[in-house]
């Protein structure tokens, strides 16, 4: 929204004024519009097309009690839907497993993240070969990740079960995603590793962007090394770290083919995200309307997570990124 | 003006674009009746679930014969995954099409594509047909008196079980009441053997149990009825549950069965496949997929129905179960209800049949079956005195996940007898 207003500059008043009888000027900002206008238009078609649309269609259908057959929804029961998410067992217990593992994925993962990427960030041989070990993870696919863990975490004959036997800790083995009381613990192990190094490659990026100068300086002046971290790199990493977060909580919110394919929700619905409901509702149970009201659930999280987290969060990383824009228009 | 040229390109780039999209969307359904210049082309689209041997190839053959006898007609085969089937089947039909031929399960999810118009009746072609559909199999598929679809399979579910280590434990002969059978659970539990594997995750394995003993608890017409008034508070439905309840008290199932699937490696069929546990209630496809799963049993591996319920309304010969069968889209053209006649022949059945991978639909077609196995099952089934539908297919959808997933909660023990009744009924009303 920042970003609109601050584009059209034109039309705000005191320039306005300034130029109302600048003639040619003004057509050639009329030319300019029209380009604009022919350049964006495809891919406006397109936004309009495959995300306005199907949002709009969403929000329009989570009013109605609809099985999905048919082309339009027609039995109107304007907010039931949304009344019945609140009875929900099943979606209240999404929101606070989403909220489990936000508060995790932040106080866990991100900083074993950050702490990898400082390590990989040292002089050390075989750097580069742990870097590409760590980051390995990311580039498999959610489905084979999920695949390969379901046979980890077998009760029976699962790698964990055995390791853990193995080295003497029967004690610790568990039936993993087996147990409801286990499953989002296992969920979230299972989560760090496919999305750690990820993190560790940003925070790595960020960290290198820090000039050596300022953590020289830093020692010169006596600092330890507990202190040049926390007083100059961690502040330096700022915008990586908020970015990370964002990222890692947004992701969190829609996570859904990891948990399909490892547990399918279950059991008994202990590992179900919105995502996972949302496609238990719409698909196995064909209450498409009751499943769009998930799904539009969902987004308004999301919205006003991104909207109030670069709002208030990463204000100052934003506004430096527009002040950029507008001295080089 | 060059500007001027520039916007014109890009309108032209982006209503290309558009009509595009645009050509693409419709192309899915339809494919009925295109004409080409003088001779007239019918295509018939068929979306089948037999995306593995052995009925792959012996399905993409009997449409090669069919188009071969009939020049005019092309059949495009697309078979999908049992449970994708299901996700891209909604999603067609949400735009108002169907696709000439397609996989049904008949019961609830076929009742409200009827309602949708989106199937055809085939009352009419059905009673012409030369070889008589089998009344049993076809039930499912009838919908107030009419008939929506045609079925190729049928069986029913029932206790497979190993002979030897039902012997090992001292078990002489199969149970034939619920307390023998949970006797015999005991007596495998304290020969240190796992009694049943079940497959907790995928959960419609679990609302067999219920089904059964609701069925020899309350009997056929109070399940019929609960469909009709949209209520399962019935004291015998409540009465099934603390039975099932009494066997899940007895820990009778393989570690970590809540997690389990049903054909992984480490999943249901799996267990009793390599001997690790004694039994499992399941249709009749469970020999093929121990197999595949595990290893075959042999003629370790029987059947038995499952056991009656003392001073219950319903008997041991009353059959759980349902097959596969094919409905005909709406607007699909009149050589697709042709075809299926074709494939429902006698012959064809007896081919589909021989593969092991069904059991016959059509009177005539017994003697094909060569499994064993197989036979038992068809020998049970031709036996029945009454046939259930699985809940999950003859129930509307929201209401047959609900009852999968409240015997799920029950066999977790997170919730008791009563509210499964409630929380079913709760659904049912919703509907």
């Amino acid at each position: 929204m920042d970003t609109m207003t601050r584009l059209d500059g034109a039309t705000e008043p005191r320039e306005a004024g300034r130029r109302a009888g600048d003639r040619p000027a003004r057509r050639f900002r009329l030319r300019a519009w029209a380009t604009i206008a022919a350049f964006l238009l495809p891919a406006l078609v397109l936004f309009c097309l495959l995300v306005v649309a199907p949002i709009l269609l969403a929000l329009y259908a989570s009013l109605f009690k609809w099985n999905g057959f048919g082309v339009l929804p027609t039995d109107f029961i304007g907010l039931d839907n949304f009344t019945r998410l609140f009875e929900d067992e099943i979606f209240l217990g999404d929101l606070w497993r989403g909220l489990l593992l936000i508060v995790l994925s932040v106080g866990v993962q991100l900083p074993l993240a950050l702490g990898i990427a400082l390590l990989l960030n040292q002089p050390m041989r075989g750097r580069a070969v742990y870097r590409l070990l760590f980051f390995a993870p990311y580039v498999v696919s959610e489905v084979i990740a999920a695949v390969l863990f379901t046979m980890v975490f077998s009760p029976e004959q699962g790698l964990a079960n055995r390791i853990l036997t193995a080295i003497g800790l029967e004690g610790l083995t568990s039936t993993w995603l087996a147990d409801p009381s286990t499953v989002m613990y296992t969920l979230f192990i299972v989560m760090t590793w496919k999305y750690f190094g990820f993190y560790m490659i940003i925070f790595l990026a960020g960290r290198q962007a820090i000039p050596s100068e300022v953590t020289e300086a830093a020692a010169i002046d006596g600092a330890n090394t507990w202190q040049i971290f926390r007083h100059v790199t961690l502040p330096l990493l700022g915008p990586t770290i908020r970015i990370g977060v964002f990222l890692s909580v947004i992701g969190t919110i829609q996570l859904f083919d990891l948990v399909w394919v490892l547990t399918g929700g279950g059991p008994i619905h202990t590992s179900e995200t919105l995502a996972v409901t949302m496609f238990q509702y719409g698909f196995a149970r064909y209450q498409v309307g009751y499943a769009s009201a998930i799904s539009v659930v969902m987004f308004i999280i999301s919205l006003v997570f991104a909207l109030g987290y670069q709002r208030w969060v990463m204000r100052r990383d934003i506004e430096g990124a527009i002040t950029g824009m507008k001295d080089h228009r | 003006m060059s500007l001027g040229r520039r916007s014109a390109a890009l309108f032209a780039v982006a209503a290309l674009l558009l009509s595009g999209c645009g050509g693409g969307g419709d192309g899915g359904g339809d494919g009925g009746g295109n004409q080409a210049g003088g001779a007239e082309t019918t295509t018939i689209e068929w979306w089948h679930i037999q995306n593995i041997e052995p009925m792959l190839p012996v399905w993409d053959a009997m449409a090669r014969e069919y188009e071969k006898a009939h020049p005019n007609v092309k059949i495009n085969i697309t078979p999908i995954e049992n449970e994708a089937f299901k996700a891209k089947l909604t999603t067609v039909t949400q735009s108002g099409e169907a696709p000439d031929l397609f996989q049904t399960w008949g019961g609830g999810v076929l009742d409200q594509q009827v309602q949708a118009g989106l199937v055809k009746d085939l009352t009419a072609d059905v009673a012409a047909w030369p070889s008589p559909l089998l009344p049993l199999a076809v039930q499912p598929y009838q919908i107030g008196g009419k008939t929506y679809g045609v079925p190729y399979d049928i069986g029913m579910v029932g206790f497979w079980y190993n002979k030897a280590l039902f012997a090992k434990a001292g078990i002489d002969e199969p149970p034939a009441t619920w307390a023998e059978f949970l006797d015999d659970v005991k007596a495998l539990k304290d020969a240190g053997i796992t009694p049943i594997a079940l497959a907790g995750n995928a959960k419609w394995p679990g609302h067999y149990y219920w089904a059964y003993l609701a069925m020899r608890v309350g009997g056929l017409e109070a399940l019929k009825q609960a469909a009709e008034t949209k209520s399962f508070e019935n004291p015998d439905f409540v009465a099934a549950g603390q039975q099932l309840k009494q066997l899940v008290d007895l820990q009778p199932f393989q570690t970590g069965f809540l997690g389990a699937a049903y054909e992984t490696p480490d999943g249901q069929a799996a267990a009793v496949g390599n001997g690790k546990a004694a039994m499992e209630l399941m249709g009749q496809w469970a020999p093929t997929v121990q197999r595949d799963a595990a290893k075959d049993l042999g003629d370790d591996l029987g059947f038995f129905p499952f056991p009656a319920v003392e001073g219950g309304k319903g008997t041991a010969t009353e059959a759980f179960g349902g097959g596969g069968g094919f409905a005909v889209g709406a607007d699909a053209p009149p050589a697709t209800v042709d075809f299926l006649k074709y494939i429902t022949s006698v012959e064809n059945q007896r081919r589909s049949v021989e593969t092991g991978a069904f059991l016959p639909v059509v009177q005539g077609a017994e003697d094909a079956i060569k499994d064993a196995r197989a036979k038992v099952v068809a020998e049970n089934l031709a036996g029945a005195t009454g046939f259930q539908l699985y809940l999950d297919q003859a129930y509307p959808p929201a209401v047959g996940q609900q009852v999968n997933d409240s015997v799920a909660e029950l066999i977790a023990g997170s919730k008791t007898a009563e509210q499964v009744t409630a929380d079913i009924t709760q659904t049912a009303k919703s509907e």
